[in-house]
């Protein structure tokens, strides 16, 4: 096809470029834009007649209207694919980052995929362990699922995500890691992936940086680049994949700044009314195809701006996302590893991965039993800070000491410590065993007989 | 003149040209994608492109097809899933080649091969009139009745078709005029069908969830709200109504929601048997799937392309029953093209026509008189997702305007287990009146007393609640102790439900009734004692207390329920005699 190329930019503001008297121009089409040959790309987010509307990924800084020259390329942005690909590292368009040289590419994709037609999905079943008690048995984490990781600035969230990239296993064996550095200090990126490299993980590693100091647009695209290449893992190539997009919350404030500046009427604390769909647009890649052998599960993180759980990043991701993880400045502070808030956390796909055959047979009751007393220590501990703690009746006073122990023995846990389930279920048990019998309502007779003689 | 494609910004594009009328189908692009107009402006007129226009040139031809956007209604929509403007998605993958949706594919929505044994209920000669019934196929677990599209009005049939085994494309019988009665017919999506009569509700849709059949009701033909945030159980309790309702059929619209989510329907509904008639579940259910990564605008449309089908099976005589998870998701979708269309918004973005909308939408809902004489219903039972679980934005205070029942989700009982997380103080349904008189004839005369009562418990329980988060429970008299205890054993014994236990999943009316009785007459019986000044650890006996609460799982039968009441009246004979002591 026959690239036309224009000069006589009219205007540029923010991200953005006017172009007039253009023919034939595509929506959404690439743009390539050179000003003093430096190269930069953008798309077309508005045709009116012949004038057209760009978005520079990069942005517009140094940009002279007169000397810059603009390249119609006829085709989406897209991002080279190739089984080579793993333990390389790419900037957040997908162009080599690391000293390799260039990809040799089998073929190149669309980064904004296609939707996936629900009649070709498969219901995911499989339990992930991740060998963190509290994920395992209370937010079981499912292959094909989407399970975010809310957190606060300062939590650790990075040594959270690494910890379960690491421990994470399957029956068939280890997953492929697409990490997708979104907006993140040089700092976290360093921990991130020297934490692999230590346990020699590196090498199933595909790594998309967008890094704190890089172009704010480009991380518009960075999520779409890592995840159409983990697709192509999964769907084409049969790999599990673990995707680790960190920080979503970088992602939604590229979208507001640009959507400012596009001047659309803004929703909810000055972020896009699409910012649902388009987060959708992201989320939903995750999931099993029929016939397929492979697997996308996605991870993202974000951070709670005030820890604000109702604000429109989090409350959005958690409208589209199958739960989430959510961690506590309260348990942090008092040194709990990892601070995982229970209560306020959910995965929405572990009722049908876990039991007689996923797991084991009492885990669903197991669960449901420590959700519920967990929630009972809560109320009792804000009666106790009031009538004081001696006022409490025997039972309430069970609640508290199991609380504790819950927090200390079974929450708590070594970044390197990796438990089975087995294990981690034998915990819960010994967790339970700080109640009296009559309390544990939510399990069986059967069960208690079989298990709780057992730690007791 | 031809028209062509002058401006393009997402989903909404502005052709040059072209004769068109409002809400045309058009075909837009060398894709030839499918949207509507919207707005016609002297020569120019506005586009809703249902798929991504991404490639899309200023110059493409856009073409009229003379249609408006319309469903096509007949043999073969039951038990399938389609996209929010009606194509099938098995079709849809087999013409994309695999599991992603490509964009431009035309196909119809009823399979065309499958021969249909059609019964014909008139004969040359006869006259036939709009909404009259002229032939019917068995279809999945009921009749399907096809009848004379609207607007036919006293036609003489001419000509009767020979053989019985039919496909949708034939023809049943020809009419005088020349006109051929069908194996399906359309209808526009945007106006509703219209029936003789409407008539008032007074039949619940029972559903075999304690907390809406006992406390919060809603009858055949009514209208409920479901908001809640994210993660407070709204899928889950939609799911639960699929499931269990006692409708003739069920159109489940995912609106912009999970895909996974319509997958799991997918997969679990045709292994489920429909307890009533002994089918599976998916041969009474019609799935419209337009998910939150499927274009924005068709999802708009899905709503429509729903309670439309829904329509024309209550035509039939049936009841139905709508979910719509999320109407939000549909809000959103009217804001998002308001917004490209640079119109003048009102409250947070939203159009200033948003409550029309909404009250369009949950006004097709009703129980009627067909034009065929029979009565059918649709039930609307709407999911919303207010942002941040702030019920005061605009589309939950609005959609509350418009419905009759309100079960309000919780987030405070969600993250504490309490299943279904509906509040009983902010919820309520409109139809506890209406509904009464069947409650009392065919459950039981002390229904809704006994209702009453337990209301009551709660409501008292939740101002005892605020002395309690103070001062602990000590403090509070014996009799109101028990009032706390007992509210308690409502609330978990009761209100709560686990949707995946095999037991408790579906709970019939006679068992939800003798569970209240249980309780109630408990309280009853215990209050008598606490005026006696009987110890409270010798009324609310452990076992005693700890049987009420699992009898929901344990009591599998309605002897099992009666055997926990006989149980708790021999409990209080016995402490009756050691108190006479
Ligand atoms: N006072 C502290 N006590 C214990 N651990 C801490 C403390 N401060 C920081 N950390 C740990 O150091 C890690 C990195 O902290 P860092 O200073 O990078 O946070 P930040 O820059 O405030 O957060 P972010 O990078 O998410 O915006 C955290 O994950 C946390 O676990
Ligand atoms: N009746 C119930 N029994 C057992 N679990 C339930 C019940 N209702 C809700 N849940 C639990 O709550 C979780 C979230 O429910 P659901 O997916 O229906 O939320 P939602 O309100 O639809 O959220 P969103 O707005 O994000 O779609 C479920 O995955 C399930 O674990
Ligand atoms: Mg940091
Ligand atoms: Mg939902």
């Amino acid at each position: 096809m026959a690239v036309k190329e224009y000069t006589g930019v009219k205007k540029a503001y923010g991200p953005l470029i006017v172009l007039e008297g253009v023919k034939g121009a595509a929506y959404d089409e690439l743009v390539e834009i050179e000003t003093e040959g430096k190269k930069r790309l953008g798309k077309v987010i508005t045709i009116d007649r012949d004038l057209v509307i760009i978005q520079i990924f990069e942005g517009t800084a140094q940009l002279s209207l007169p000397s810059t020259k603009v390249r119609f390329t006829g085709k989406p942005l897209e991002v080279k694919l190739s089984p080579d690909m793993l333990g390389r590292v790419f900037d957040g368009l997908g162009r080599p980052r690391d000293d390799l040289g260039e990809v040799v590419a089998s073929e190149k994709r669309d980064i904004n995929g296609l939707p996936m037609n629900p009649y070709s999905r498969v219901y995911p079943r499989n339990f992930i362990q991740t060998g963190i008690s509290t994920i395992d048995a209370l937010l079981t984490l499912i292959r094909g699922q989407k399970l975010p990781i809310f957190s606060g600035n300062g939590l650790p969230h990075n040594e959270l995500a690494v910890q379960i990239a690491r421990q994470s296993t399957i029956k068939e064996g280890e997953f492929v890691v697409v990490f997708a550095a979104i907006g993140l200090k040089n700092s976290d990126v360093h921990f991130i992936l020297s934490s692999f490299e230590e346990t020699g993980a590196s090498k199933n590693i595909i790594s998309f940086l967008n890094l704190a100091s890089d172009p704010v647009v480009e991380r518009i695209a960075t999520p779409r680049v890592a995840l159409t290449v983990a697709e192509y893992f999964a769907f084409d190539l049969g790999y599990h994949v673990l995707v680790i997009m960190n920080d979503m919350t970088n992602y939604c404030e590229a979208l507001r700044e640009l959507s400012n500046y596009r001047g659309e009427i803004p929703s909810r604390k000055g972020y896009p009314g699409y910012m649902y769909s388009d987060l959708a647009t992201i989320y939903e890649r995750a999931g099993i195809i029929k016939g397929k052998e492979g697997s996308l599960t996605q991870l993202p993180i974000l951070t709670m701006p005030n820890d604000d759980i109702t604000h429109p990043i989090p409350d959005l991701t958690g409208y589209i996302t199958e739960g989430q993880i959510v961690l506590s400045r309260d348990l942090h502070m008092r040194g709990i590893y990892p601070p995982i808030n229970v209560l306020s956390s959910l995965s929405r796909l572990m009722k049908d991965g876990i039991g007689e055959g996923y797991t084991r047979e009492d885990h669903p009751n197991v669960a449901s039993q420590l959700f519920a007393a967990y929630s009972r220590v809560q109320e009792v501990r804000s009666l106790a800070s009031i009538i004081g703690e001696e006022e409490l009746t025997d039972v309430d006073k069970a609640y508290l000491r199991f609380g504790e122990a819950f927090e200390k023995q079974f929450i708590k846990q070594d970044f390197s410590e990796n438990r089975n389930i087995e294990q981690t279920l034998d915990l819960a048990w010994k967790m339970l065993s700080h109640l009296p019998e009559e309390e544990l309502t939510r399990v069986s007779k059967e069960q208690m007989d079989k298990y709780l003689k057992k730690v007791k | 003149m031809e028209a062509k494609v002058v401006k393009i910004n997402g989903p909404v594009v502005i052709a040059e040209g072209g004769n068109f009328v409002m809400n045309e189908m058009v075909r837009v692009g060398n894709l030839k994608l499918i949207g509507e107009v919207i707005g016609l402006d002297e020569n120019l007129a506005t586009i809703q492109v249902y798929e991504e226009t991404s490639g899309m040139k200023v110059g493409e031809p856009v073409e009229g097809t003379g249609n408006l956007l319309s469903v096509v209604l007949g043999p073969g929509m039951i038990g399938n899933i389609y996209d929010g403007i009606q194509r099938p998605l098995e079709s849809v993958e087999k013409l994309s080649g695999g599991p992603f949706i490509q964009k431009g594919i035309e196909t119809f929505p009823l399979d065309t091969h499958k021969r249909w044994n059609v019964e014909f209920l008139l004969d040359v000669g006869d006259v036939v009139n709009e909404g009259q019934i002229y032939a019917q196929v068995r279809e999945g677990a009921i009749v399907h009745k096809l009848m004379v599209p609207y607007g036919i009005k006293n036609k003489k049939i001419v000509e009767k078709m020979e053989k019985p085994e039919l496909t949708v494309k034939d023809y049943v019988y020809i009419l005088e005029d020349g006109t051929k009665l069908g194996m399906y017919q359309t209808w526009p999506v945007r106006i509703p069908r219209p029936v003789k009569k409407r008539l008032p509700e007074s039949i619940p849709l029972i559903t075999g969830q304690r907390v809406i059949d006992t406390f919060f009701p809603i009858a055949k033909g009514g209208t409920a709200a479901i908001p809640g945030g994210f993660g407070t159980g709204k899928t889950m309790l939609q799911h639960q109504l699929a499931k269990w309702a006692d409708a003739d059929i069920i159109v489940y619209i995912g609106c912009g929601e999970r895909g996974n989510e319509m997958t799991e329907v997918l997969t679990e509904f045709p292994e489920l048997q429909d307890p009533r008639t002994g089918k599976p579940l998916m041969e009474r259910t019609i799935l419209i799937a337009n998910t939150s990564n499927m274009p924005v605008s068709a999802r708009e449309a899905s709503i429509y392309t729903g309670i439309t089908i829904a329509e024309y099976f209550r035509d039939m005589g049936y009841n139905v029953a709508i979910m719509a998870d999320s109407t939000s998701r549909w809000a959103e979708a009217l804001r998002e093209l308001s917004g490209r269309l640079e119109e003048i918004p009102a409250e947070e973005g939203y159009p200033a026509y948003l409550a029309s909308r909404i009250a369009q939408f949950y006004e097709r809902a009703g129980y009627a008189e067909t034009l065929s004489g029979e009565r059918g219903s649709v039930t609307v039972i709407g999911a919303v997702s207010p942002p941040g679980g702030d019920f005061s934005e605009p589309v939950t205070t609005h959609t509350k305007r418009f419905v009759r029942c309100f079960w309000a989700l919780d987030r405070d009982l969600a993250y504490s287990r309490h299943y279904p997380a509906i509040n009983w103080n902010t919820s309520y349904s409109g139809f506890i009146q209406d509904l009464r008189a069947w409650y009392s004839e065919n459950v039981d005369e002390k229904f809704p007393k006994y209702r009453d009562k337990a209301m009551s418990i709660l409501e008292e329980d939740g101002k005892l609640q605020s002395i309690i988060n103070i001062m602990g429970e000590d403090v509070l008299p014996d009799s109101q102790k028990l009032v706390v205890r007992v509210a308690r054993m409502i609330k978990v014994g009761i209100l709560q439900q686990n949707a995946y236990s095999s037991v408790d999943s579906y709970c019939p009316l006679k068992k939800q009734f003798l569970m209240l009785k249980t309780v109630i007459d408990f309280y009853e019986r215990a209050k008598e004692f606490v005026e006696k000044k009987v110890a409270m650890s010798v009324i609310l006996r452990e076992d005693i207390v700890s049987k009420i609460m699992r009898m929901k799982e344990e009591a599998k039968t309605e002897e099992d329920i009666m055997e926990v009441y006989k149980l708790v009246q021999e409990h209080f004979k016995s402490v009756e005699e050691k108190y006479k002591e």
